[in-house]
């Protein structure tokens, strides 16, 4: 029934870029661009509750690998080339910072993706000495569209299928208390290493499929720190543990960004963070959870009358 | 036959030597207390044997084999389950996932409809029946404790680490928590039990090992130690000698 309901809603967001112009198919780009980073993001956050900033390294990593490589190989491949060095990164970053534990991980993340802009601003400047890069890829937005949906689904598979396995209730343990966690025989790193690892591959892909979109590609743009914030506000907005709830901030936050950014250019970054804090304080396991809660003291209510 | 043995186990924390030099082996089916003044060194001691901490000298052996070396997950799939001082539940995780988290990771796994009429068996052992869906964040202080020695025992420990599982107990909860260590002892699993509680020790326990300021003071039957001088020195001062 599950299964029936989430192939027609995927159906029916499929059909999308036939009905609709180009604005509304670049809104959706962007909606499905970022759900599928904050679906990726709680992969690995939501369970462990390691808040990392790092969505951005591996975003930008997809980004400038298809820029490199769109004109050597046909284009899966490029995006299978993009995946395995996503892979490769995030198994040596986490072989490095997993064991490090609450802010100091999230400053090392906030480092790693700074550190990694600066890396190929130094390649580019020095090396190749072009800073930013053309990607001409024969690829509309209508199949930039569909295979953001298409990781979106399988990154949304592969959570479901995670919260239900082993490894999902090891994330649970390992996120509630490492100590009691490594004291029933859990692997610790391997888990968490295995976990990150599958996060950044999404994320990559994310940044690898949209990289056409831009025609022109820089390490500003691709290794904009924001985006790491947005994807964390976003999934702490809908609920990191909920199966939906990143998806769900994606959505409203994308549109209001959107909208902020065209407005209130100069003060953007003001209502990013005030909002960020908003969400933090107000609704620390996010919309759905309070919508729970809500849901459940209107029922003592009734049933107390 | 011996089941674990501390030969000359030392640990320091820079300047301190909260262990010093500590020996002793229990021999499988036994049920030790492990006493001693706060701040002797037995929760670091157990500490060491669960692989939470590393020695910083000697050696420990399970079965003969060498496990101060390993870490505490490969030592916990050796046989070795441990409750804490402070209880550590998974609080964002039901009573059942609680157990079923020990289950799932332990060396022989199980998983599915077989851990769940073990949980529901383990459960019923520390008399938690029917707790299942339970919140764990929800549960009072001694059903926390019963959970968490329902997860040490889903491990299917041959060695059973205690530290402190009766503290803060009111008479009644006292007396079925020692009436359930009973059981446990019958079963057969060695136990090595950290405690302040002397009836306790006198009822569990045939064997006690005393620990002063990092060294061993005593090991012997339970009653000679607590009679011994040294022993009431340590723990009362020289005046009740």
């Amino acid at each position: 029934m599950i299964l029936l309901v989430s192939l027609l809603a995927l159906a029916a967001l499929a059909a999308v870029p036939f009905f609709v112009g180009a604005y509304p198919l670049g809104l959706g780009i962007g909606i499905l661009g970022y759900g599928a980073l904050a679906t990726a993001w709680a992969l690995f956050s939501g369970p462990t509750r390691y808040i990392s900033l790092a969505t951005v390294a591996f975003f930008g990593i997809g980004a400038y690998t298809v820029a490199v490589l769109a004109d050597l190989m046909p284009y899966p491949l490029v995006l299978l080339c993009a995946a395995l060095i996503g892979l490769v990164v995030a198994l040596l970053v986490g072989l490095a910072t997993l064991r490090l534990a609450g802010i100091y991980f999230v400053i090392f993340t906030f480092g790693l993706a700074e550190l990694v802009r600066q890396l190929v601003t130094y390649y580019e400047v020095n090396v190749t000495r072009t800073l930013g890069r053309y990607v001409f890829l024969p690829i509309g937005p209508e199949h930039i569209y569909w295979q953001l949906l298409g990781l979106l689904a399988v990154t949304l598979a592969l959570a479901f299928w995670i919260s239900r396995a082993k490894i999902g209730l090891a994330l649970r343990v390992i996120g509630d208390d490492p100590v009691v966690a490594s004291h029933l025989g859990v692997r610790i790193t391997r888990t968490k290493l295995a976990l990150f690892s599958l996060s950044a591959v999404a994320m990559t892909l994310a940044g690898a499929i949209q990289a056409p979109r831009w025609t022109y590609i820089e390490p500003s743009i691709v290794f904009n720190p924001t985006v790491s914030f947005l994807t964390v506000i976003m999934a702490l907005l809908g609920g990191p543990n909920r199966l939906f709830g990143p998806l769900l901030g994606a959505v409203p936050l994308f549109l209001l960004f959107e909208w902020l950014s065209a407005n209130f250019p100069n003060h953007y970054s003001i209502i990013l963070g005030l909002l960020f804090i908003a969400i933090v304080f107000l609704l620390p396991n996010g919309v759905l959870a309070a919508w729970d809660k809500f849901a459940a003291r209107l029922k003592n209510k009734e049933a107390s009358a | 036959m011996s089941l674990l043995t501390l030969s000359n186990v030392t640990k320091r924390f820079g300047g301190l030597t909260a262990v010093n030099d500590l020996s002793f082996t229990l021999t499988a089916g036994e049920s030790v207390g492990l006493l001693g003044p706060n701040g002797s060194g037995k929760t670091t001691a157990l500490n060491m044997i669960s692989g939470y901490l590393p020695v910083t000298a000697g050696t420990i052996a399970l079965d003969g084999m060498t496990i101060s070396t390993l870490g505490p997950e490969r030592i916990a799939h050796r046989g070795v389950a441990r409750t804490f001082q402070l209880v550590r539940a998974l609080p964002s995780l039901t009573v059942g996932e609680n157990v079923l988290a020990a289950l799932a990771f332990r060396k022989a796994p199980l998983w599915g409809s077989e851990a769940e009429a073990k949980i529901g068996a383990l459960l019923e052992s520390v008399g938690l029946a029917g707790r299942q869906q339970e919140q764990a964040s929800n549960l009072t202080y001694i059903d926390l404790k019963r959970m968490e020695l329902a997860r040490a025992l889903a491990t299917e420990p041959k060695l059973l680490l205690l530290d402190e599982w009766l503290a803060g107990l009111n008479p009644t909860e006292l007396r079925s928590g020692i009436d359930l260590i009973t059981r446990l002892r019958q079963s057969g699993i060695t136990i090595l039990l950290v405690e302040h509680v002397m009836d306790a020790v006198r009822a569990l326990c045939t064997r006690c090992i005393v620990m002063n300021t990092g060294s061993r003071l005593a090991d012997g039957p339970t009653a000679d130690v607590l009679a011994d001088k040294s022993v009431i020195r340590a723990y009362l001062g020289d005046d009740h000698a």
